[in-house]
């Protein structure tokens, strides 16, 4: 009773509540507590100012050559001003950059009203599925040109940032469709088509990408009959889908397997064949329970996407390292990196924080 | 008055389910067939026109090239066969000190992650979002090109204590050289072992039958350090460490671990350790805090309740998603193409395909290879699975 509060004795201890409370429970609630905070406060103090001075304090932010550099100690983000829009767009011709631009604002624009929660579902659900079908086209038109007067431009001319989101992008369009079938093909009826998507699954998922990546770069020649000849993202791209889709359709079949086997029942009882009880009752509630590990794919196919160096095609990754090897940019690889990886980490962490979001505002009762 | 007689009308046969199921599939398995058979002839096609032979007879012909790092006797002179052995010792190499290293770092991290002390959660949590999210490859890039090429030439090299050097050249370690004696140790440590096993039955025995406990887990530890430590200092310390030397302009002697290798086992252990610092977390809290507080209300003190309560119910949880990482790690490490380690892809796949331009056979072994790992551990995770699977009424 010596530490309670002399006038209220009906509050708890001064000691156990407000900030100093909170010190004491969170920090120093025992020795060993006490030791870890000690542990924990010298390891940021060992990294925390060297971090900070290299990336803000000694860094050099202003300039056009790596001379500007060399008087402080610090990063030179200088490197990233000057090779900024290659990494961006690649070899992208400067001319024709606008046409990039043009696609990201378009796709903003009709994405945004999906994002609107006042806007009905039903009209989500059919602008969504419109979206999917004719951006990917326009965009195509807009990036290769050749069509209403734009110039052509080669696909291995695109490159940085843009060729990371166009594989990623691809690859997700694709593989979730592709992985649903799958994942339906494995957990059907019918002994030929469950062998048939088993092995299928099974194959890329016991193979690393980079030799599927090979595997499209090297073999898919020997493949097609003489004379086709496929562009090289094109064949990173069905390397790409194809794999990611094997691990799909095991995220998807772990939600049908979810499903009580009543709504398959109620939806027979209801004289739906199988394709309206998928589509109706049964995919509905599945992929929502998948979420999560759908945008985990999602996720990964992203960081993935920096494979494709490998054979040759320069994302942003590849723009990033290539920029780093050049004779007058030596020294900056740290910088170069770092940014990259600034850059990846942005769009990961978003993309989980918003399947965290989109979970918590699916979550319709069940809950216990 | 005309009776309504209903005369059930006969669907068509094509509205019949069994017929539908059969015809789909006889329609999938003759598309793969056809579709198979087209590559095949393709195949076949411009392997004559490239004038390639196919077939694995070139496994026995000479390499004609080094290989940085090799854990059996290689050189120039040696057939491809051999490379393919080098390489895959290479490849279950850097996974397995990757398997050990991030499992360390990972179960540490995950626990941290769940510390009563808010800076040190935090510190973990800002660890996993971190490198969960950064590409496996940019990083390993950043310890390669950014880290690991910035330090010095070897005669000005980073030394600890004088035993071991970090230079551009490598990490460079004193060489266990095993001496005669050395036997001896061996069969102690193997006798140690047996001695555990029937320690271990005899104690579970007495415990079921006299309820009495024996701390069987220090006596073995017990056991397994110290008979092996006395009989290696009986026979007379028969182990010595040769230490690295700088001789011209390198170093002699020594364990050298390669920066190649380096980075690439830093970066798979640092970007695994996250993912099993999460599945470590998850798996923890998955046994609920009522577990807990029966197992004290029963007398059993914090210990034996992690040991005999948590543990045994959180690693149910645990292993099937952790050997899953352990898969990944193995897979990633295929990755070292990118810095030129040795390992399966690089060596195999990569150089010595394009030496001989033998595209399918190399592709195929080295698919075969992965896809026979990936099997086998999840032959083995099914049959622990099926083992530790909750018994249902």
């Amino acid at each position: 009773m010596t530490d309670a509060h002399p006038s209220r004795p009906d509050l708890p201890p001064a000691s156990a509540i407000g900030a100093f409370g909170w010190l004491r429970r969170n920090l120093f609630s025992s020795p060993f507590n006490i030791a870890l905070t000690g542990l924990a406060s010298y390891l940021l103090y060992l990294t925390v100012p060297h971090v900070l001075h290299w990336a803000l304090l000694d860094a050099t932010w202003s300039g056009d050559s790596r001379e500007a550099c060399q008087a402080n100690g610090g990063a030179c983000w200088v490197f990233i001003r000057a090779n900024f829009e290659q990494f961006m767009y690649g070899f992208y011709p400067e001319a024709q950059r606008w046409r990039v631009d043009t696609a990201l604002l378009l796709l903003i624009l009709g994405a945004a009203p999906l994002f609107v929660r006042t806007v009905p579902n039903k009209f989500k659900v059919r602008w969504g599925l419109g979206l999917l079908l004719v951006y990917p086209l326009v965009a195509f038109v807009l990036f290769k040109g050749d069509l209403f007067g734009l110039r052509a431009v080669d696909t291995s001319r695109w490159g940085g940032l843009l060729l990371t989101l166009v594989i990623a992008g691809v690859g997700m369009t694709a593989a979730l469709p592709l992985g649903i079938l799958l994942a339906l093909g494995r957990r059907s009826q019918m002994p030929a088509i469950q062998t048939l998507c088993m092995t299928f699954i099974e194959l890329w998922r016991g193979v690393p990408l980079i030799t599927v990546l090979f595997m499209s770069s090297v073999m898919l020649p020997l493949f097609l009959p003489v004379g086709v000849n496929f562009d090289k993202l094109l064949r990173a791209l069905i390397g790409v889908t194809l794999f990611q889709s094997a691990y799909m359709a095991e995220v998807v079949r772990g939600g049908l397997q979810a499903i009580p086997k009543g709504q398959f029942e109620a939806a027979a009882a209801l004289g739906l064949g199988y394709w309206k009880t998928m589509a109706l009752i049964v995919l509905p509630q599945a992929l929502k329970l998948v979420i999560p590990g759908i945008v985990n794919t999602f996720i990964a196919l992203f960081k993935d996407t920096s494979l494709v160096l490998i054979i040759g095609l320069f994302d942003l990754m590849n723009t990033v390292h290539n920029a780093t090897t050049n004779p007058a940019w030596l020294g900056f690889s740290t910088e170069g990196y770092v940014f990259a990886a600034a850059v990846y980490w942005l769009f990961c962490f978003g993309m989980s924080r918003y399947s965290q979001n989109l979970e918590k505002r699916l979550h319709t009762g069940h809950k216990r | 008055m005309a009776e309504h007689t209903h005369t059930p009308v006969k669907p068509p046969f094509w509205n019949n389910p069994e017929i539908r199921a059969i015809a789909f599939q006889v329609i999938a398995l003759a598309a793969t067939v056809a579709f198979g058979y087209y590559l095949f002839e393709n195949t076949q096609t411009n392997l004559r026109r490239l004038g390639i032979a196919s077939g694995f007879d070139f496994l026995s012909s000479s390499s004609g090239f080094g290989i940085l790092q090799s854990l059996i006797p290689y050189s120039e002179t040696s057939s491809y066969g051999r490379v393919f052995w080098v390489a895959l010792l290479n490849t279950l190499l850097v996974s397995a000190l990757g398997i050990v290293l991030a499992t360390l770092l990972g179960f540490i991290i995950g626990i941290a992650r769940l510390s009563k002390n808010w800076l040190i959660a935090k510190l973990a949590l800002a660890y996993i979002e971190t490198f969960r999210n950064i590409p496996l490859l940019l990083q390993i890039f950043f310890w390669y090109f950014a880290v690991l090429r910035a330090v010095p030439s070897p005669r000005q090299s980073l030394s600890l204590g004088d035993v071991v050097f970090l230079n551009i050249r490598g990490l460079y370690l004193p060489a266990p050289q095993l001496q005669p004696g050395f036997g001896w140790v061996l069969t102690a440590f193997g006798l140690a072992l047996v001695l555990v096993a029937i320690l271990a039955h005899w104690s579970r025995r007495r415990q079921m039958e006299t309820g009495q406990t024996f701390p069987a887990l220090s006596a073995s530890l017990a056991l397994l350090l110290g008979l092996p430590l006395a009989t290696f200092w009986l026979a007379g310390s028969p182990l010595v460490w040769q230490v690295p030397e700088l001789r011209g302009f390198n170093f002699q002697g020594g364990l050298v671990i390669i920066p190649e290798m380096a980075s690439l086992l830093l970066s798979l252990s640092i970007y695994t350790a996250a993912f099993i610092a999460e599945i470590v977390r998850a798996g923890i809290q998955a046994v609920s805090h009522g577990q807990t507080e029966a197992s004290y209300s029963l007398g059993l003190n914090p210990t034996l309740t992690l040991r005999l309560i948590i543990l045994p119910q959180a690693l149910r949880v645990i292993i099937p998603p952790l050997t899953n990482q352990y898969l990944n790690l193995i897979k990633n490490s295929s990755l070292a193409a990118a810095i030129g380690y040795p390992d399966l892809v690089a060596a195999f796949a990569g150089t010595v395909l394009n030496q001989t331009g033998q595209a399918i056979e190399c592709i195929a072994i080295t698919m075969a290879v992965y896809l026979t790992i990936s099997l086998l551990i999840s032959l083995l995770m099914n049959a622990y699975n099926r083992r530790v699977a909750l018994v249902e009424r």
